[in-house]
């Protein structure tokens, strides 16, 4: 009776090589996990975590607005502005990026093989190395943040600009072309009006993943609420620390549920 | 006759909307540019600056590569060990905030405000606050690569969870299977492929990211790009550039090669 139930149902065959894989995850954990160094961390370490933990939930409250100069709410702006300014740019830019790195918009695989190239390269390139760049051509500050912001995001934005310029319907454009309109025409009146709240919405998506970004640039000293940040952890203010944390909280959060509720919209 | 003709044509749809949204939007970058101090004139002096760093960027200096080969391994393995620890935290975690899974809102809705929460926070301010906590090295840039992705593969996850065919899960249930029986053969096989390519696309994203922790004293790399610009050696950072971006295109193709496969 056992046996035919066997017979029935057969257990999905599996592959041969199997174990190989496995031996070779295996080495690469050891090698990885062998290498890493368990001493060195400090004693003060469970202390200090307190003291981060109770200064997020006793913040500095007289931080978040003080009469003269640096204090929260004018970092929380000064980071605010400088991911609007970075995504404005950006979007600006990758726009012939986009239409040159989209295979239906070009007449050779080469062009469109080139531009996503680029738009790659530039996707790699951390926007922290770029801002780094940025602060030694227009000294340290916010516009080098701004500058390397809006830099970096053109190989996201153009990527995703050229899926939405590759996915849009040809129909709008034949039948532009067959009215004998040029191509200027087309590009106002078939292509615009498809790609545009596709645009529209990866450049909001974009701009919740500058906000991020623009926080971390102030470490290098590239403007923003890092900068802040990166003094109180050093001189050990941790009530500071834990005010600076909870602003980065509260606003990325309402910025993503904003941005969120506007994407929902549009597509 | 033409006056008819006219009244039956629809309206064209106000453009107030537009207008008001075009005027706040150049108000909020008038705004911005203040704030920030931008000025393009600044841009334009700025620019012989840059050149000259590019200039002095190339060509980069080759011999370099055997000063940071070690540090790259370091943060290849910082990323490893960080993902993997990521992952291995991620799952109950995605479990918590499945609804079809977790059936009760008063769970499910707090697990859910607690990951957004996690993934307010990027990932270098993470490692500056774990280097404040456990002191300089390849530790804290590793725990902080683990919280952020608990914080990515999670949602990724929950998100996967929730799509599965609830078919097996019933049919499990109704023959009498517990929880953990419930979940090891209705869950798991319908889920293990986009886990896997998730926990994949988070190593990417994570090598990426242990590159740069460096800057605050986190392990790998980014350490040397301090001490390269800090010397004013700009073909040595130029040569830690290329090198990440090979080791980071390598990764990348031979990852999207196996999510290819696994989906």
């Amino acid at each position: 009776m056992m046996n035919s139930w066997h017979d029935r149902v057969q257990k999905p065959k599996k592959s041969r090589y199997r174990w190989l894989i496995y031996v070779a995850l295996v080495v690469v954990y050891i090698w990885a996990f062998a290498g890493i160094p368990y001493h060195g961390i400090k004693e003060t370490a469970g202390q200090i975590s307190r003291a981060i933990l109770t200064g997020i939930f006793s913040p500095d409250w007289d931080y978040v607005y003080l009469p003269d100069g640096e204090d929260l709410l004018r970092g929380l702006l000064d980071t605010l502005a400088i991911s609007i300014l970075g995504t404005v740019i950006s979007t600006i830019v990758c726009v012939p990026f986009a239409f040159w790195a989209a295979i239906n918009m070009s007449n050779s695989r080469w062009v469109s093989g080139s531009g996503k190239m680029v738009l790659s390269f530039i996707r790699t390139f951390p926007e922290i190395v770029m801002a780094i760049l940025f602060i030694k051509a227009v000294g340290p500050g916010s516009f080098a943040g701004v500058l390397a912001l809006g830099l970096h995001s053109v190989g996201m934005l153009g990527k995703l600009f050229a899926d939405e310029v590759e996915n849009m319907e040809h129909g709008p454009v034949e039948a532009l072309i067959a009215t004998g309109a040029n191509r200027m025409q087309i590009l106002w009146f078939a292509v615009i009006p498809q790609v545009l709240p596709g645009f529209l919405s990866y450049t909001l998506y974009r701009f919740e993943i500058n906000v991020r970004s623009a926080t971390i640039l102030g470490v290098i000293g590239a403007g923003g609420i890092g900068t802040p940040l990166i003094f109180a952890l050093s001189s050990r203010n941790w009530d500071r620390v834990g005010i600076i944390l909870l602003g980065i909280i509260v606003m990325i959060t309402i910025i993503d549920m904003i941005s969120g509720a506007i994407r929902k919209k549009l597509v | 006759m033409n006056t008819k003709v006219e009244l039956r044509r629809p309206k064209a749809p106000s453009r107030f909307k537009h207008y008001l949204t075009a005027i706040i939007l150049l108000l909020l970058l008038w705004g911005s540019a203040i704030q920030t101090e931008s000025s393009f004139s600044e841009l334009f002096h700025g620019l012989p600056n840059m050149l000259d760093l590019l200039r002095e960027m190339f060509p980069p200096k080759w011999s370099y590569f055997d000063n940071i080969f070690d540090a790259m391994l370091e943060t290849i393995r910082m990323a490893l060990v960080g993902t993997t620890l990521g992952a291995i935290v991620a799952i109950p975690v995605a479990l918590l905030c499945a609804s079809n899974l977790t059936k009760r809102g008063l769970i499910y809705y707090p697990a859910r405000f607690i990951l957004n929460l996690i993934r307010t926070i990027p990932d270098l301010l993470l490692a500056a606050i774990f280097v404040a906590i456990f002191g300089l090295g390849p530790l804290p840039g590793i725990f902080a690569l683990t919280v952020f992705s608990v914080g990515l593969i999670a949602k990724l996850t929950y998100e996967a969870l929730e799509t599965i065919d609830q078919g097996p899960i019933e049919a499990m249930t109704s023959v009498g299977a517990n929880y953990v029986q419930v979940f090891l053969y209705g869950v798991i096989p319908q889920i293990q492929a986009h886990f896997a390519s998730y926990v994949l696309y988070t190593f990417e994203i994570n090598v990426r990211a242990a590159a740069i922790l460096g800057l605050v004293g986190a392990g790998g790399i980014g350490h040397y790009y301090e001490i390269t610009l800090g010397f004013l050696e700009y073909d040595k950072t130029s040569m830690i550039i290329i090198f990440t971006l090979v080791i980071v295109l390598i990764i990348d193709y031979i990852s999207s090669k196996l999510r290819e496969k696994l989906l």
